[in-house]
């Protein structure tokens, strides 16, 4: 076949059973499980990502902690903490199936090679043997992981084999089938190094591309933008392709704003569970035993506040300091590292203040950037905390995603599960990981366990499926048309001005991604209305998105990269739009501290204590909404 | 905190069979400007949107000849501090420098096992297809204990 160019690329089509799509914790998971079972089964597996498996995903930079590990804990106890966590709207089949499984992919990271903290006494003792974790919290344990990911990965890329793994491949776009238009065939996409589109038939995929980030204008504009919480090539692309292909979507009205330390977004959980250091406000006050009685007020926030505060509340009596003019928010870290020291020699000060530093510079090094940059050593001046901009995802504490068939012997409604574990409601199309809605906190460990649940059932469905032929219900040009449509726009029109940013014909994805941001942050409750959004504000949010959308059709890629940004931007954009109709459609402030529904600015159990499920049609551009009873499992 | 490439230690990694910075970077920031076209520096690589750089240091950790470092993010960041990892196989090295010089060192391990050591599925049972059905992992004792009368309907 001839060489491509980049304006008119090579077509490569391939055939397998499965396709994995992404490369993080679930994808890694899933082809360390699903290559054992495909022992006997012999089918055909591939997996492609849009960057390099030693690297990519949320774990890219490593981390200082697992979040979950239920250890000495039972998987129910571990469902009544998310349950809390997530105001009470939870799909506990999912949650209590990733409580059950998680500890033995922990336990796989361990025998692989991820240095695992111990108690005194157990050091060397793995979690097998009955090595005591330290625990930073219920549920955490902390872990020296600055190779996490790369240690997950040459697992999976060992299981796989590196002749069935393709990187730098950025798919786009799934296809139903022509027989069956609420089935997946294949999907398409392109390489972002050579002029060459793919186009991939399957029986099954597990599409795992992370959650969404810079969705909304982040609090950082310059070069500081790239510094988002999240990881900032998390595009939507896993809501966005479910969502065109005709899959139910679920909760995407949940967002997580977490607080963390200003700008740098270093994380504070080790600082609140292992060193214990509380947070004051500008006065110096504790404003929490000062205003904590706030989400007590049971008219507003029913019985949430009562217990142990959700993540949101607690953001919720930040924000009220904030509002009131009490800010900046500061964490103490003298004084806790002071209290911590009364009972230690020096040496264990110093060790204990290389941990601390450990947990930047296991997962958030551009905090320590900007601490020795600003000369904030953590013994001698507290640290700004600041509630981010927000992001949208289902494994870490929020639970935007897809609506998935769950496990059958957890005493679920039997409309929850439909055959398959972790298929989504369009046939052979399965997820896992930031993509599974109603199912947060699994965090790294749940997700890698996630992948693995989900590999085992598209065995199954391939298996059971073996017969059967993927026809595309599009043509191979039409694909080559849309996927490469920035291109040619671009090559079109590049000539019409002498500026080639500046051109009436097309607009830059970084200039459409301003668009996005501006709007969502503006109408749809960002941090420039401090989380707070209505009816009419997001009924213009509704129309200039749809604007954008119409638009989107009009970006332009001047070379691959360019390519790559068009089509995350696009992905965005849906990303977005199910975001706002759920928070349009749900009249209650679920998540009082991750946005505010002004004109219904209270929880409402009586009418809402339910999920709602969204489903897209790709022709007509409409979005339908409705909401799905919620079942308590655990008691 | 936009990485950024020092012209006198970057050597494109011509020896190697790709650009180590290029492979490993998730976003596509890293780029190898093989004639000098883009940057004016011939077979050298570059960030080229550093305003989209996570500062995940992926590149800096990766690069065989250490020519990758960290300028912190000019629109929030004081000029002067520095972080700077040397990764090695079982063990990471980190300088901290802050604006007013004083210096920090800390030596962390980062894996147990060699690099390349990892046999995923050697001394694990196979996989029982007839099991396919059940919840079980084909690894034993993978099911953690279950309190099944905490469920509702258990």
């Amino acid at each position: 076949m001839a060489e491509g160019t980049f304006g008119n690329p090579q077509v490569v089509e391939e055939e397998v059973d499965i396709l994995i799509i992404g490369g993080g914790m679930a994808a890694c998971g899933a082809a360390f499980e699903i290559m054992r079972w495909n022992e006997s089964a012999g089918l055909k597996i591939k997996l492609v990502d849009k960057a390099a498996l030693d690297r990519s995903g949320a774990v890219a930079q490593g981390l200082s902690a697992i979040n979950t590990y239920c250890g000495e804990h039972d998987p129910a106890d571990y469902v009544r903490y998310v349950r809390n966590d997530l105001m009470g709207i939870i799909r506990e089949d999912l949650v209590y199936d990733v409580g059950r499984h998680v500890d033995d992919s922990v336990h796989h990271f361990e025998e692989w090679g991820l240095p695992v903290w111990k108690q005194p006494g157990d050091e060397g003792k793995k979690l097998t043997e009955g090595g005591k974790p330290v625990r930073s919290g219920k549920w955490q344990i902390m872990i020296n992981g600055e190779s996490y990911k790369w240690i997950v990965a040459e697992a999976a890329k060992k299981a796989l084999g590196m002749e069935n793994i393709q990187e730098r491949i950025f798919i786009v776009r799934l296809v139903t089938d022509k027989n069956d238009p609420n089935r997946v065939a294949g999907a398409a996409g392109f390489s972002v190094r050579e002029n060459k589109l793919f186009i991939y038939k399957f029986k099954a995929c597990l599409l795992v591309c992370g959650g969404a980030v810079n969705v909304f204008r982040p609090r950082s504009v310059g070069e500081g933008t790239g510094r988002a919480w999240y990881p900032v090539w998390n595009a939507g692309s896993t809501y966005a392709m479910a969502a065109e292909c005709g899959a139910e979507l679920t909760m995407m009205e949940n967002r997580f704003v977490p607080a963390r330390f200003k700008d740098g977004y270093g994380p504070v959980g080790a600082w609140f569970l292992l060193f214990k250091a509380k947070v004051m406000n500008g006065a110096g006050e504790d404003y929490n035993a000062i205003n904590g009685h706030l989400i007590k007020d049971e008219k507003r926030f029913g019985k949430y506040g009562q217990g142990v505060p959700g993540t949101c509340l607690r953001n919720h009596i930040m924000l009220n300091e904030m509002r009131e003019g009490r800010g900046p928010i500061l964490m103490d870290t003298p004084t806790a590292l002071a209290n911590l020291a009364k009972n230690m020699t020096p040496k264990e000060v110093q060790h204990l203040l290389a941990e601390a530093w450990e947990d930047f510079l296991d997962m958030t090094i551009g905090q320590c950037g900007i601490w020795a940059g600003e000369n904030i050593e953590p013994d001698k001046r507290p640290s700004e905390i600041m509630p981010t901009e927000p992001y949208l995802l289902g494994s870490h504490s929020g639970c935007a995603g897809i609506w998935v068939s769950g496990p059958t012997d957890v005493g679920a409604p039997k409309e929850w599960s439909w055959g398959y574990r972790s298929m989504t409601t369009v046939k052979g199309l399965f997820t896992a990981g930031d993509g599974v809605g109603a199912s947060g906190h699994k965090f790294s460990s749940g997700s890698h366990a996630e992948g693995r649940i989900a590999a085992k059932a598209m065995v199954k469905f391939a298996l059971d499926n073996k017969n059967w032929k993927p026809e595309m219900s599009r043509t191979t040009q039409e694909l080559v048309d849309e996927i490469y449509r920035p291109v040619k726009t671009f090559l079109e029109h590049k000539d019409y001005t002498t500026a080639i940013d500046v051109n009436p014909n097309y607009i830059t994805p970084k200039m459409l991604q301003f668009r996005l941001q501006k709007i969502m942050d503006e109408y749809c409750a960002g941090v420039s209305t401090y989380y707070q959004t209505n009816t009419k504000m997001l009924e213009i949010c509704e129309q200039k998105l749809e604007m954008l959308k119409e638009d989107s059709l009009k970006m332009r890629a001047k070379d691959l990269h360019e390519l790559l940004r068009a089509w995350e931007n696009y992905h965005r954009i849906l990303a977005a739009e199910a975001h706002m109709k759920h928070i349009q459609f749900r009249q209650e402030t679920r998540y009082p501290g991750f946005y505010y529904r002004m004109d219904y600015n209270f929880i409402d159990d009586a009418n809402w204590k339910v999920f709602v499920n969204s489903k897209y049609d790709r022709n007509t551009k409409k979005w339908e909404l409705k909401k799905v009873p919620y079942v308590q499992l655990v008691k | 905190m936009p990485t950024f490439v020092r012209t006198d230690k970057c050597d494109g990694c011509k020896g190697q069979d790709k650009t180590a910075c290029m492979y490993i970077c998730h976003h596509d920031l890293m780029k190898l400007d093989k004639d000098g076209s883009e940057t004016g520096h011939a077979m050298k690589a570059w960030n080229q949107e550093p305003e989209q750089c996570w500062e995940c240091y992926s590149c800096v950790k990766i690069c065989p000849q250490q020519a990758i470092e960290c300028r912190h993010y000019a629109d929030v960041v004081p000029l002067g501090g520095s972080v700077q990892p040397l990764r090695g196989t079982d063990s990471i090295m980190w300088t901290i420098k802050f604006r007013n010089g004083n210096i920090k060192r800390f030596k962390f391990p980062i894996r147990t096992t060699a690099e390349g050591s990892i046999k995923p599925y050697e001394g694990k049972p196979k996989a029982d297809a007839s099991k396919l059905d059940a919840i079980e992992f084909f690894t034993p004792n993978c099911i953690h204990a279950c309190d099944r009368s905490q469920l509702v309907n258990g």
